[in-house]
């Protein structure tokens, strides 16, 4: 493998780690806590994270079914907006990265060395607006601004509790797929602690960027009991807006074990559709035109199990890609293939513990890992993607009331990516040490 | 000698039913469940606390934006409840008022908690008031099975609806708005309305006919409405349920 190749991906790791962990927006929405006069931990375990209640709370589409839901109740100058920042001083450290042997000069030749970077930062500041248009009618609007740009994380409404039938809700916009576990509600935060990697992971040398993580356009049908032990979803979903679509459906179980509480167990799977190549104007892409359609799917298990004051979310992810999708080559040239190219697959997951000690303490620890079990081209050496990050944290929350919360954050993650390194092709480090406030009100 | 036995039995009979009643307050029985008032502590605090207050009575930071005003565990009067009037409510009445919620009030159905939690949290709650501590349990009211509903039944009921006076408070065609209604207070001072019969929405206590047939038995207790349990026979109180039934079925 050649070391351009070497680098460019290893600089997709970094790149991707860095980009979802400034933009990940997270969900802690306080205007509902002012809305019932619930305090955060009614919702939450730890805020963003939610509890039972919390998820009931959620998949009734923001109801409490109380008879005060509709915003006819509300005072008229309640306003459903929160707004959320991390304001943090963190230090960032990459092991090897390519170097000129003597600064400013390209022509000295290169070497890798370790940089590492620190200062005070702000995160993105992500806003809120949820809530009920209507009895039965819920929305929410999720604009987040980063790095001086701003976007959409999620716009949408859903039709609630439709036939009067919990089983049935309607969900059209841009939204959290309903993941296993939510990475919009992580408790962590450090750029190479704060993503599930497996939600966003894309094989070396693949060009299909479909994942769990991406908060894609679509409709989900979903459901649950009324104690929200048994609830489903399904969605269709258009990630490429080029006839291509995709299906993603995720099934939750729960029960209570004697002594120790609720366990959830659950299955998922997303399967669909990527275009290989697009049509062009004057040679270049033309957005959204698409073609050559090809398979991924991404298939799974689950489980979030409580012990007493600790948690686990255990997640297993199971992914495979089409042949042109993994070799990023169009599907109208299958002689560009390489020699015994295959769809790259691999298997990956994580455990995450929590210690909540009490409301205002929650002590955190990650471990995640991939692993490739086909490479797309058999030049890839085998391990080349692979996977290992660890995080160790605590959050502890001063102020957590029916108007605010306020938490202290500190945390140390490290991500250990095979063979990324851009020269030597060895394993490449990233660390980032955190430590700030986070807040939202 | 045996005065000096008696006395020390009497002592001994004493000890153990202070212990007893005791513990009984620090638990709570439903059915199989044993709710324990140490767990529930932690889980009054992350749930209830701010609206029901860290003394249990009623003023948490959230109560002065609440109507109606959470309720003051200090006095362990109880709307819900299966028991007679003035008497504390059964373990089972707690559980099922945490479970179902309240409706048309701040307080939700906490049925997403695990059930030992909201049995822990029904010993936490009655940790609030010594009555539960001073006094035992109570029988619940019998609720002898329902006739079946007749147009003679919903007739009689309409009368009795007139005659006990309900319309003072539910107004004359049950809508909430008698002449009373609004100068309702409850036991704490704050204004109360007279439930709107006719608007389909779910009542406070439960929507079956059983459910209405002990709540009329009852009353709702730290509330302008009465137990009935004197003034009507059974057989009245159901032809009321008929009536109210059909106040409530035409709402839908």
């Amino acid at each position: 493998m050649g070391d351009g190749r070497r680098m460019k991906n290893a600089g997709r790791l970094l790149l991707l780690a860095i980009v979802f962990a400034s933009v990940r927006p997270a969900l802690a929405i306080p205007a509902f806590a002012r809305k019932y006069g619930l305090p955060c931990s009614a919702c939450h375990t730890s805020w963003p994270m939610l509890n039972n209640f919390g998820q009931t709370f959620k998949d009734n589409g923001y109801q409490l079914g109380n008879g005060r839901d509709a915003p006819i109740y509300q005072q008229p100058e309640y306003w459903p907006i929160t707004f959320r920042v991390t304001p943090q001083w963190h230090r960032e450290s990459n092991d090897r990265v390519a170097v000129d042997k003597v600064a400013g000069s390209a022509s000295s030749g290169q070497i890798e060395a370790s940089v590492a970077s620190s200062g005070f930062d702000t995160s993105s500041i992500d806003i809120l607006s949820g809530g009920t248009l209507a009895n039965n009618i819920s929305f929410l609007v999720q604009p987040f601004i980063s790095n001086g740009s701003s976007d959409l994380a999620q716009t949408w409404v859903r039709l609630d509790n439709l036939a009067r039938t919990r089983w049935l809700n309607v969900k059209l916009g841009k939204f959290e797929l309903d993941e296993p576990i939510s990475q919009e509600r992580n408790l962590l935060l450090s750029n190479t602690g704060g993503s599930y990697y497996n939600y966003f992971f894309t094989p070396p040398g693949d060009r299909n960027f479909v994942g769990l993580g991406g908060n894609p356009l679509g409709l989900e049908l979903s459901g649950h009991s009324e104690n929200d032990y048994t609830r489903y979803s399904a969605a269709l979903l258009s990630t490429f807006p080029s006839h291509s679509y995709s299906g993603y459906a995720n099934f939750t179980q729960s029960f209570e074990l004697p002594k120790l509480g609720l366990q959830r167990i659950g299955v998922y799977g997303y399967l669909g559709e990527a275009p290989t190549y697009s049509q062009t104007s004057g040679g270049a892409p033309i957005p959204g035109a698409g073609l050559g359609n090809r398979s991924f799917y991404r298939a799974g298990a689950y489980g979030m199990w409580y012990v007493g004051k600790f948690d686990f979310d255990t997640f297993y992810l199971h992914g495979q890609d089409n042949v042109f999708l993994g070799n990023a080559v169009p599907a109208n040239q299958p002689s560009a293939l390489p020699p015994g190219a295959a769809g790259p697959a691999w298997n990956g997951g994580f455990i995450e513990a929590h210690y909540t000690y009490n409301p205002r303490l929650v002590l955190i620890g990650k471990y995640e890992l991939i692993r490739m079990s086909r490479q797309a081209n058999p030049e890839i050496r085998s391990d080349l993607g692979n996977l290992d990050n660890w995080a160790v944290g605590y959050r502890w929350y001063p102020i957590m009331n029916p108007r605010a919360g306020l938490a202290w954050v500190q945390e140390y993650s490290r991500v250990l990516n095979a063979g990324a390194a851009p020269l030597s092709g060895r394993d490449d480090a990233n660390s980032s040490l955190l430590m700030g406030f986070d807040f939202d009100f | 000698m045996r005065r000096m036995a008696n006395k020390t039995n009497l002592t001994v009979a004493f000890i153990l039913l202070f212990c007893g009643l005791t513990s009984h307050a620090q638990q709570s029985h439903i059915g199989h469940l044993v709710g324990s008032a140490k767990h529930g502590k932690a889980l009054y605090q992350r749930y209830c606390i701010f609206c029901h207050g860290s003394q249990g009575d009623g003023n948490g930071d959230s109560a002065p934006y609440l109507d109606p005003k959470p309720r003051d565990f200090t006095k362990a009067t109880f709307k819900c409840r299966s028991t007679p009037s003035g008497d504390l409510p059964l373990d089972s009445d707690l559980y099922d008022t945490i479970t179902r919620g309240v409706h048309a009030s701040g307080m939700p159905s906490w049925r997403p908690l695990l059930r030992q939690d909201r049995a822990d949290l029904v010993a936490y709650i009655k940790t609030f008031s010594p009555r539960f501590q001073e006094e035992p349990p109570v029988a619940p009211i019998q609720i002898p099975s329902e006739p079946p509903t007749s147009p003679d039944s919903v007739k009689r009921g309409g009368q009795l609806f007139q005659s006990m006076n309900c319309g003072l408070c539910h107004g004359k065609e049950g809508r909430g708005n008698g002449p009373s209604a609004a100068s309702l207070t409850d036991t704490r001072g704050y204004p109360i309305r007279p439930f709107d019969l006719t608007s389909g929405t779910r009542l406070k206590c439960g929507d079956s006919d059983a459910g209405i047939f002990r709540d009329l038995t009852t009353g709702l207790d730290g509330t302008p409405m009465p137990s009935f349990a004197s003034a009507l026979k059974p057989d009245q109180i159901w032809d009321l349920v008929h009536y109210v039934a059909t106040l409530r079925a035409a709402a839908k």
